[in-house]
C-alpha cells in the first residue's frame, strides 16, 4: 500500500509540474486559439536565468539562506521571462494575427528553436546543476516519502490555478480576456484594448513559466537548454487532455497525465509479466490521451464550441 | 625544385631557425574524429575530440614522413549528436572527404551503424569509448576499440556486486540505448553466473529526468543494490531521487556515470555511489600523470575518455608509420599487428578488433570525488 501511495505522490508532483506549464498554454489558447509552442522554452529560460542569478548570488554571499537565494533567482527570472514572452508576442505572433492559423504555429516552432539555440550559446550544452541550498527534509504521509519541495510544487499549481481562475472570472481584466476569446473584433468595438489584453496574457503566462522552470530545476536538481522541449510537449498534451482553453482542465489534465505516467511506469512491467517494460510509460500516457480525444474531442472539461465560419 | 626537396628544406629551415614549422609543401593526411558535440553528452564528446587532437598536435610538432614525404595530419572533427542517424550521415561525409581513418564514434549506438559505412569504404575505425559487444562482433575487419567492452565491464560489475558487495537483491535499470541495454544484459548474465538474484529490471530513456516511478517500484521489491546502465545526465538525478525516496539501496553504475558531471548533478547524494570504468585510474595509467599535465595545459580538466582517444590516435598513426603510407588498406594490415605502449596501458587487438586483457576499475564517490576502490582484470 505504501508503494501505491508513493507512486500517487510521484504522479501528483509530476502532474503539478505539467499543470503549471499547461496553464500557460491554455491561457494563450483561450484568447488567441494559438498554440504557443515557445512556452516550453520560456520555462527553460526561466530556469536558466534563475540558476545564473543564484550562482552569482552564492558567489558574492555564500552564507545567504537558501530560500532567499531562490527568491533572488525568481525575482530576476520572472521579469526576464515577462520581457521574453512580451517580445515573442510582439515579434512573432502579432504581425501574423490576421494570417491563416498555420502561420503563427510555424513562427511559434521557429521561436522555440531559436530560444533553444540561443540558450545553448549562452549557457552551453552541459547540464547545469541546481545548487544544494534547499533543505532536504522529508515527511512520511500515508506511508509515502514526501519532501517540502514536493508539497510546495503541488500547492503552487493549485494556487496558480485558483488565482488565474479568479482573475479571469471575477476581474475587469478577466472579463476583457474572455471577451477577446469570444471575438476580438467585437471586444475592440466595445472599447477593449485587444493588443494590451493579449500582451497581458503573455506576460502572466510567462511569469508562471519562469516559476515553473525554477521549480522543475529545483526538483530534478538540473537545468538544460533542451529541458523545455519535452516538458512543453507533455504540458501541451495535458492541456489538450483537460480541454485546451480551460484553466481547470489544464490542471486536471496535468495531474491525470502525471499519475498515469507514474502508475504506468510503476506497474506496467509487473502487470504484463515483463512483456512491456517501464520505458513504455509515455506510450501508456499518450494512449489515454488518444482514447479521451476519441470520445471527447474537446478534452475532459472542454466545452463544445460551435465552429465559427 | 621538387615538392619533396622543397618540403625538406622548409623543415630544415624551420628547425634551424627554431621557429614554428610552416605547412607549405607538406602533404595533408586527414583523420576523422566523431563524437557528440551538441546535446547532453557534449562535455564527453569534446573531451574525446581534444584527446585525439592532442595526439595529432604532438605528432605534427615532431614531424611525420610517409614514403619519404613530409606529412601534416589534419583532424576533421565531426558532430554526430549521439544520434545513430546523424552518425551514418557524418560517416558518409568523412568517407567522401577521403579520410585515412576515423577515431570514433563516442557512443556504441553511433559507432555500430557508422562502422558499416567505414567497412564498405575500407577505412579503419578505432573507437576510444564504444563498449557494446556488437561493435566488433559484426565481422568487420575495419572496427577496432581501445577499451574493454561491455562483456568485460558487465562481468566485472556483476561479479563485484555479488562477490564483493554481497548484494542479495539486485535491480537493474538501463536507458534503452545500445550501450545501456547491452551493458545491463551483461551484468544480468554475470550476476546469475556468480549466484546472485536479479529481482527487477526497469527501463528509462536517455532523455528522462524523472525516475521516481521506477525507483518506487524497485523500493517495493526491497532491492539492496541498484545497477544503472546509462549516462550521467540520468544518473545524477537518479542518485538524488534514490535518496529522497528513502531507498537504502547502493547505487552501482558504469563508465557512463563515472565522471565529474555525475557528482555535480547529484550533489551530496552522489556520496557513496560506486561506478566502474574500463582501464586503470588516470594516476595508475603508465602515462597518466604526464598526460594529465599536457592535457590540462591545453584543454583543462579531463572528463573521461580523453586518454583513450589520445591512445587511439597514437595507435592509428603508429600503424600509418609502419605502413609508411596513408593508404587505408595498408594501415589496416599494420593495425592488426599493433603492440603499443600507450597512456592507458599496453594495447593489442584480438582477431575481432577488441583490446586484449582490458582492465576494469571500480570507483566510489568519497568527499565529492571518485576514489579508486578496486581493479578487476
Amino acid at each position: 500500500m505504501d508503494i501505491f501511495a508513493q507512486q500517487l505522490v510521484n504522479g501528483l508532483v509530476l502532474g503539478s509540474i505539467y499543470a503549471l506549464v499547461a496553464l500557460g498554454y491554455t491561457m494563450v489558447y483561450g484568447i488567441l486559439e494559438l498554440i504557443n509552442f515557445a512556452h516550453g522554452e520560456v520555462t527553460m529560460v526561466g530556469a536558466m536565468v534563475a540558476l545564473a542569478v543564484m550562482g552569482a548570488l552564492l558567489g558574492v554571499a555564500p552564507d545567504l539562506p537558501g530560500i532567499l537565494v531562490v527568491i533572488g533567482g525568481a525575482l530576476v527570472a520572472i521579469p526576464a521571462c515577462i520581457l521574453l514572452g512580451y517580445t515573442i508576442e510582439r515579434v512573432a505572433y502579432r504581425p501574423l494575427r490576421q494570417a491563416p492559423r498555420l502561420a503563427p504555429l510555424i513562427t511559434a516552432i521557429g521561436v522555440s528553436i531559436i530560444l533553444q539555440n540561443v540558450a545553448m550559446l549562452i549557457w552551453g550544452r552541459q547540464y547545469i546543476a541546481f545548487p544544494p541550498i534547499l533543505p532536504q527534509a522529508t515527511f512520511q504521509i500515508a506511508g509515502a516519502q514526501v519532501s517540502a519541495l514536493q508539497i510546495f510544487i503541488v500547492l503552487l499549481s493549485g494556487i496558480a490555478m485558483a488565482g488565474l481562475w479568479f482573475m479571469v472570472q471575477r476581474t475587469r481584466l478577466g472579463r476583457a480576456m474572455r471577451a477577446c476569446g469570444e471575438s476580438r473584433e467585437i471586444a475592440s468595438l466595445m472599447g477593449v484594448d485587444v493588443n494590451r489584453i493579449i500582451s497581458t496574457t503573455f506576460i502572466i503566462g510567462s511569469a508562471l513559466a519562469a516559476v515553473a522552470g525554477l521549480m522543475v530545476s529545483a526538483y530534478y536538481g538540473l537545468a538544460h537548454y533542451y529541458m523545455g522541449f519535452m516538458l512543453g510537449l507533455k504540458a501541451f498534451s495535458a492541456a489538450v487532455l483537460g480541454g485546451i482553453g480551460n484553466l481547470g482542465g489544464a490542471v486536471l489534465g496535468g495531474l491525470l497525465l502525471g499519475v498515469i505516467e507514474a502508475l504506468g511506469a510503476g506497474y506496467i512491467g509487473d502487470l504484463t509479466g515483463g512483456f512491456l517494460g517501464s520505458h513504455y510509460q509515455d506510450v501508456f500516457a499518450f494512449l489515454v490521451l488518444i482514447a479521451v480525444l476519441v470520445f471527447r474531442p474537446s478534452g475532459l472539461l472542454g466545452e463544445r464550441v460551435a465552429q465559427r465560419a | 625544385m621538387s615538392l619533396h626537396t622543397f618540403g625538406w628544406s622548409v623543415l630544415a629551415l624551420a628547425l634551424l631557425a627554431g621557429c614554428s614549422q610552416k605547412d607549405d609543401g607538406k602533404t595533408v593526411v586527414r583523420i576523422g574524429s566523431v563524437a557528440p558535440l551538441t546535446g547532453a553528452q557534449t562535455h564527453i564528446g569534446k573531451d574525446n575530440e581534444n584527446g585525439a587532437r592532442l595526439a595529432l598536435d604532438e605528432i605534427n610538432a615532431t614531424g611525420l614522413t610517409l614514403g619519404g614525404k613530409p606529412v601534416r595530419l589534419e583532424l576533421i572533427a565531426e558532430d554526430d549528436g549521439a544520434e545513430p542517424k546523424t552518425a551514418t550521415l557524418v560517416a558518409q561525409k568523412l568517407v567522401d572527404a577521403g579520410v585515412a581513418g576515423v577515431i570514433g564514434h563516442l557512443n556504441s549506438g553511433t559507432s555500430i551503424p557508422a562502422s558499416k559505412l567505414y567497412n564498405a569504404a575500407g577505412i579503419p575505425q578505432i573507437s576510444p569509448s564504444a563498449t557494446a559487444v556488437k561493435y566488433t562482433a559484426q565481422g568487420y575487419q575495419t572496427a577496432f576499440r581501445v577499451m574493454a567492452n561491455d562483456a568485460q565491464q558487465g562481468a566485472a560489475l556483476g561479479q563485484f556486486a555479488v562477490k564483493t558487495l554481497k548484494a542479495q537483491k539486485i535491480a537493474l535499470i538501463d536507458d534503452r540505448s545500445a550501450y545501456g541495454q547491452g551493458l545491463a544484459d551483461e551484468v544480468e548474465k554475470a550476476v546469475r553466473a556468480a549466484g546472485g538474484t536479479v529481482i527487477d529490471r526497469q527501463y528509462t530513456t536517455d532523455k528522462a529526468t524523472d525516475f521516481s516511478a521506477i525507483l518506487t517500484a524497485i523500493k517495493g521489491k526491497g532491492a539492496d543494490l541498484i545497477v544503472f546502465a546509462g549516462m550521467d545526465p540520468q544518473g545524477g538525478p537518479m542518485a538524488k531521487q534514490i535518496k529522497s525516496l528513502g531507498l537504502k539501496a547502493q547505487l552501482l553504475g558504469a563508465d557512463g556515470i563515472q565522471n565529474g558531471n555525475f557528482i555535480k548533478l547529484a550533489g551530496a547524494d552522489a556520496e557513496g555511489a560506486i561506478a566502474s570504468s574500463p582501464g586503470l585510474p588516470l594516476d595508475k595509467m603508465p602515462g597518466g600523470p604526464t598526460f594529465k599535465q599536457r592535457f590540462n595545459a591545453q584543454y583543462g580538466e579531463i572528463q573521461v575518455y580523453a586518454p583513450y582517444a589520445y591512445d587511439a590516435m597514437q595507435v592509428f598513426v603508429a600503424a600509418m608509420k609502419r605502413a609508411d603510407s596513408a593508404d587505408p588498406k595498408k594501415i589496416l594490415a599494420e593495425l592488426t599487428k599493433t603492440d603499443h605502449t600507450g597512456v592507458t596501458g599496453q594495447i593489442r587487438f584480438d582477431a575481432k578488433g577488441d583490446t586484449v586483457g582490458g582492465a576494469v576499475t571500480l570507483y566510489q564517490v568519497k568527499n565529492g570525488t571518485w576514489a579508486p576502490l578496486a581493479t578487476v582484470q
